[in-house]
């Protein structure tokens, strides 16, 4: 089982969504963060006094899938969030050791 | 009696009365979240200690008897008011006059924002009213006063309330120093919408501020309410335009700073200005205040929402350009240098923006001194950090 997390533009989010569904995958899990890559930050000006807004805020998508799942799912969160500007994120992927759905107790690909 | 008078005083009084919450808005969506209700509180408080005060004896002190400098006890718990009954009842005058001296010391909220204990600030702003306000008060708009028999004009408080307020602010945060992490943290407005709100308050109050203060429903209050939206739309204009050349942007702030500031100096001027006049004081007014905003930096005061650059400078500016632009065919008896009344009027302003201020930074730095080395006016370090909201209200202004 693999964990896909994904830090996208927040307006993206309902593309990646639907791009997601489209691919098959069963349930995602959404955070709003704030923070900052290469994109960097932004300015603002109140009366005249700068203000170096170091942090952006973006959207993080997590899925879990089966190991023959990732690069679908990688490809479908790719298609959702790319603007081709600065600033659309980054998708990384980890190791899930267990995973259980509270419901029925089932574990493993089955839970998902 | 006249009735169209009296009615009119007695709205202007109102609207009056509604430029402290909207002020209140104004101030609060300035500073950040924790401290929100702190603000709205120490403005709202103001409302209630004045009045109660300005009844008991702040009216008395500024227009009782007829000293030049400071009044008796002669009206005091409201005594003989009616004694005043003319064209417009006393208590109609007492109302208006009760008003102002709400919003002065409100005034001075802004600049030391975040910082005071809510205690120490209720007997600060007690003091202050009664000591300075009602005395520089007496001084501008009581026909005994020294600067109204010197000759020196202000229709509706440039220097009474604006100059005032801009002085007593920078002494006290003379007195109580600067916020923890000026300068190195940044503390960006919370919610400007909030801002823009005040500002809409503000202005439509400052009708009654600036018509009222003809204290009758006649050309002199028409003239005086054109002037008002002039003064304030040409002061946002001038404003955004130095900003957008400085920063490349016209802000949001920007137009609320720069209406205000030019609403602050056309309030002198009010009903003794006519013609072209008004726009050209606002949109001087606009333009400098922005620029004033780069003293407080050069100097170090921690003014946390301008209350100098915007009330002080824009009370200079509007107290000393009548000396120019006062004109008899509009009101009054004096012409400015621009009508061929010479500097005379120009020199009477000067003497009033200084006598006013030393006046007002003087006795404000010794109010705060004491209160400071007694009971204390800041806040602990820990309760700054935490927010007035919670530490000084037990409150918070946003829950989820």
């Amino acid at each position: 089982m693999k964990l896909i997390t994904a830090v996208i533009k927040p307006f993206k989010l309902d593309d990646v969504k639907d791009s997601l569904k489209e691919a098959g995958i069963a349930g995602i899990t959404v955070s709003e963060v704030r923070g900052f890559g290469r994109q960097g930050g932004h300015t603002e000006t109140y009366r005249g006094a700068e203000y170096k807004i170091d942090f952006v805020p973006k959207v993080s998508v997590e899925v879990v899938v089966d190991e023959s799942g990732v690069d679908t799912a990688i490809e479908a969160i790719k298609k959702g969030a790319a603007t081709g500007k600065i600033g659309d994120g980054k998708i990384w992927v980890s190791d899930v050791e267990r995973i259980i759905r509270i419901r029925t107790g089932e574990e493993g690909i089955d839970a998902v | 009696m006249d009735s169209g008078n009296t009615a009119w005083v007695l709205i202007a009084a109102a609207l009056v009365l509604f430029m402290t919450p909207g002020l209140a808005f104004f101030y609060g969506g300035m500073v950040r979240s924790k401290n929100v209700l702190g603000m709205l509180m120490q403005n709202i408080f103001a409302m209630g200690i004045v009045s109660t005060l300005w009844a008991v004896i702040g009216f008395s002190i500024a227009f009782g008897g007829d000293n030049a400098i400071v009044g008796n006890l002669d009206f005091a718990f409201m005594k003989d008011v009616t004694t005043l009954d003319g064209d417009i009842p006393g208590f109609a005058f007492f109302a208006f006059q009760m008003m102002f001296a709400v919003i002065t010391p409100a005034l001075i909220t802004g600049a030391t924002a975040d910082r005071l204990k809510f205690g120490s600030y209720a007997l600060f702003i007690a003091i202050w009213s009664i000591v300075v306000y009602a005395v520089a008060a007496r001084w501008v708009f009581n026909g005994n006063g020294w600067i109204f028999e010197m000759g020196a004009l202000d229709f509706a408080g440039g220097a009474a309330i604006h100059i005032n307020a801009g002085l007593a602010a920078l002494a006290v945060i003379m007195v109580i120093g600067n916020r923890k992490g000026h300068g190195t943290e940044p503390m960006p407005p919370h919610n400007l919408p909030l801002t823009v709100l005040g500002t809409g308050i503000l202005w439509f109050g400052w009708f009654g501020f600036n018509a009222g203060s003809a204290l009758a429903a006649d050309g002199v209050a028409a003239q005086a309410l054109v002037n008002t939206q002039l003064g304030a739309a040409t002061g946002m204009l001038g404003w955004l335009l130095v900003e957008r050349i400085k920063t490349g942007h016209a802000t949001t702030l920007g137009a609320c700073s720069g209406a205000v500031a030019g609403l602050v100096a056309i309030t002198p001027c009010a009903g003794f200005v006519g013609g072209v006049a008004p726009l050209i004081i606002g949109s001087i007014a606009g333009a400098a205040c922005y620029f004033a905003l780069f003293i407080k930096a050069k100097m170090n005061w921690d003014d946390s929402l301008d209350v100098i650059a915007v009330h002080l400078v824009g009370g200079i500016i509007g107290t000393l350009l009548l000396g120019f632009f006062a004109d008899t065919a509009v009101n009054g008896e004096f012409d400015g240098l621009f009508f061929g009344g010479g500097a005379e009027l120009l020199k009477d302003q000067f003497v009033a923006a200084v006598g006013v201020g030393v006046f007002s930074f003087v006795v404000t730095y010794i109010i705060a001194l004491a209160i400071q080395n007694t009971i204390g006016l800041r806040v602990e370090e820990e309760s700054e950090l935490v927010g007035l909201d919670q530490s000084e209200h037990a409150e918070s202004a946003y829950t989820s």
